[in-house]
């Protein structure tokens, strides 16, 4: 029971950065931008993060300076693409290239230095039941905000106006330009709040998982949250679900192997991006497409003039 | 309108007499390369080897230039960054990770010219060197530490790749504990990366819950030895002295020591007396060293590891001795047989007593 309970909190804290991460890109592809630099934006927020932390002794410094990092990092996306028009696909590339780089360089002091460990929620009573309470109700503040923030992004893309405006802008920049609205102003919300995403799932990864710094860190993290929001063909429950599934795989065939139960390790590895590709494949056909729901405007740039 | 023209060539001239300047400076210097797996800031595998660059060029001074590529990964990017560095002028290449064996070996045939030094492989050519520390010594040594400290008598390995390297670690380090703990279990866990902090503390993580309470790891960060500390566990460091990382956790560590290997062959490339050589150095080698025993380890066990290493360092002890069984029962070593080189070097099986099989 003791084991079970620690695989389940394993793959929860595993799939975590992965949830922050997915859920942004989702908002930010869902108004039809795609942002590549997923993993620039994470790196920076474990930096951030990691070093707010430290020089100030407060997680929640930390967390809200990991936010604004990727929100800054995202900002200048959102600048080059949406202001300037450059191409999404190779400035997401080269914010990918430029976060690794430039966490690196200001980072430097900071590989070698150790935070505390991040406090663990109390629930009164909740906390304290049997099994119940160790499997769902001692986990850090920072995943239960994640769950929240899949729902609340849920709810703001089901039952808002705004909600159905971004859609809209996804799905048909030239028709919500057409009736008034401003595709540019809520192309840049969208991408800076997908920014501040990545920017927690960073610090997640920097202040409760490992919790160190060191450059690379993120190790591929963004590219696999890109991955889920295709997989989860862009509802945020399913990329959730997508990230849970593949943090399980990860914690399931480490534990396995300790059992001595071999699976190749370099087959489950390739999982996550198999199905990606198969979900891929499924959305190239036309007739799944519309219900696949992926934004039909999505990675084109938007000229007002036209 | 003459005065500016005058100057324009003025300021023509300066610039081309100092950009010859600078190429005739560059020109002169020995530039030796070096490529990493990981981040230099890794506080591991790779953090070393940008030790020894940083050694080189503090030996020679402004007689050398060094240039490096962190973080290359093994395959075709690998092959490309060494292309790139040998086009640039480099002397001497040195790359630092296994992987890098075929892509060296691709690239030395075309340029013959420049001198390549690959670390931990086993392919040679007229310029190509391969060199490598025998970490088996330090891990049986850390092997007899771990045996003696666990409570749980369950030993914890974080693999990466199922190369020779790593097999004979894994299988230094059980002979080791099984030495002074006949009812050791080690359990293995592959992450397929050298460098993967989250994955290693998942793994390291995964590993404590099974009930290891002495960890190795056979991945370059720090990770690891962070859990191990925050679990209140035991682990033996990598590559670097770790200690910031987990002060009560680390019981010893083995740490690379490159830094007087690539002197030696820097000045032997410069002076013209670099050959082609196979260089695989023990602890009597100075190329591998351990820090100050933690604290918490008893006397007489540190005594035995002392007594461990320096037998090792004399020759007096081989930790691959016989009789040993491979992992099926078959016989591998006879009584008092010594391994050789060559079958250590390819390792691909585990011992007998090891649990789990080895993946492919």
């Amino acid at each position: 029971m003791e084991l079970f309970t620690s695989i389940f909190v394993g793959i929860i804290i595993a799939a975590t950065p992965l949830v922050f991460a997915a859920i942004g890109e989702v908002v930010v592809e869902r108004s039809g931008v795609l942002n590549l630099g997923v993993e620039g934006m994470i790196i920076i927020g474990a930096l951030a993060g990691f070093a707010f932390t430290v020089e100030t002794g407060s997680f929640s410094l930390g967390v809200i300076a990991s936010m604004v990092a990727g929100a800054a990092m995202a900002f200048l996306f959102a600048v080059l693409t949406q202001s300037l028009m450059t191409n999404q696909v190779a400035t997401g590339l080269a914010l990918t290239m430029f976060g690794l780089g430039l966490s690196a360089l200001l980072g430097q002091g900071y590989s070698g230095k150790s935070v505390p460990t991040f406090p663990k929620v109390d629930i009164p009573y909740l906390s304290d039941l049997p099994f119940i309470g160790d499997l769902f109700f001692k986990f850090d503040i920072l995943v239960y905000l994640s769950i929240a923030l899949v729902i609340g992004v849920l709810w703001f893309f089901e039952k808002t106006r705004t909600g159905l405006t971004v859609r809209a802008i996804g799905d048909n920049h030239h028709a919500a330009h057409s009736i008034g609205y401003s595709v540019k102003k809520y192309r840049y919300l969208t991408i800076m709040f997908g920014g501040a995403c990545a920017g927690i799932g960073g610090a997640y990864l920097s202040l409760v998982l490992t919790p160190l710094w060191v450059e690379n860190m993120s190790s591929g993290r963004g590219w696999i949250a890109l991955a889920l929001v295709v997989f989860g063909a862009w509802q945020p429950v399913r990329a959730m679900l997508g990230a849970y599934l593949f943090g399980g795989i990860t914690i399931l065939q480490l534990h396995s192997q300790g059992f001595g139960i071999t699976i190749d390790p370099q087959l489950l590895s390739m999982l996550p991006y198999l199905a990606t590709i198969v979900v891929l494949v499924l959305i190239s056909r036309e007739t799944v497409k519309s219900k696949m729901r992926s934004p039909a405007c999505l990675g084109t740039p938007f000229y007002a003039s036209q | 309108m003459k005065r500016w023209r005058l100057l324009a060539w003025g300021i023509v001239a300066l610039c081309a007499g100092f950009s010859l300047n600078i190429s005739a400076q560059a020109a002169d210097k020995f530039k030796v390369g070096f490529v990493y797996v990981g981040p230099v800031g890794d506080h591991g595998w790779s953090y070393q080897h940008h030790e020894g660059l940083k050694a080189v060029q503090k030996a020679f001074g402004d007689k050398v230039e060094t240039t490096y590529a962190e973080s290359v990964s093994e395959g075709p990017d690998a092959e490309r960054v060494i292309t790139q560095m040998a086009q640039k002028g480099a002397d001497l290449i040195f790359a630092t990770s296994f992987g890098y064996m075929n892509p060296v070996i691709k690239v030395a045939k075309r340029f013959p010219k420049v001198k390549f030094e690959h670390a931990t492989g086993f392919k040679r050519a007229k310029n190509v060197s391969t060199y490598n520390v025998r970490f088996y010594e330090g891990r049986y040594a850390a092997g007899i530490v771990a045996g003696r400290m666990t409570k749980t008598n369950t030993l914890g390995y974080i693999a990466s790749f199922p190369i020779p390297e790593v097999v004979m670690g894994i299988n230094a380090t059980y002979l080791g504990a099984k030495s002074v703990n006949p009812n050791i279990k080690l359990k293995i866990v592959w992450v397929s990366s050298w460098f993967d902090p989250g994955k290693e503390t998942a793994a390291a993580k995964a590993l404590r819950d099974q009930g290891v309470d002495v960890m190795f790891q056979h991945t370059d960060s720090a990770a690891p030895m962070k859990l191990a500390q925050q679990e209140g566990i035991y682990a033996i460091g990598q590559a670097s002295d770790m200690h910031s990382f987990g002060p009560d956790a680390q019981l010893t560590s083995l740490i690379d020591s490159w830094n007087p290997y690539y002197i030696k062959r820097v000045k032997e490339a410069m002076e013209g007396t670099w050959k082609s050589e196979d260089v695989w150095g023990g602890i009597n080698s100075g190329m591998l060293s351990f820090p100050e025993m933690n604290k918490v380890v008893p006397a007489e066990v540190a005594a035995e590891f002392k007594t461990t290493v320096d037998a090792i360092s004399a020759g007096k002890f081989h930790p691959f001795t016989g009789p040993l069984k491979k992992q099926d029962g078959t016989p591998f070593l006879a009584d008092g047989e010594v391994i050789t080189d060559g079958v250590l070097a390819s390792m691909n099986f585990y011992i007998e007593g090891v649990e789990g099989s080895l993946p492919k």
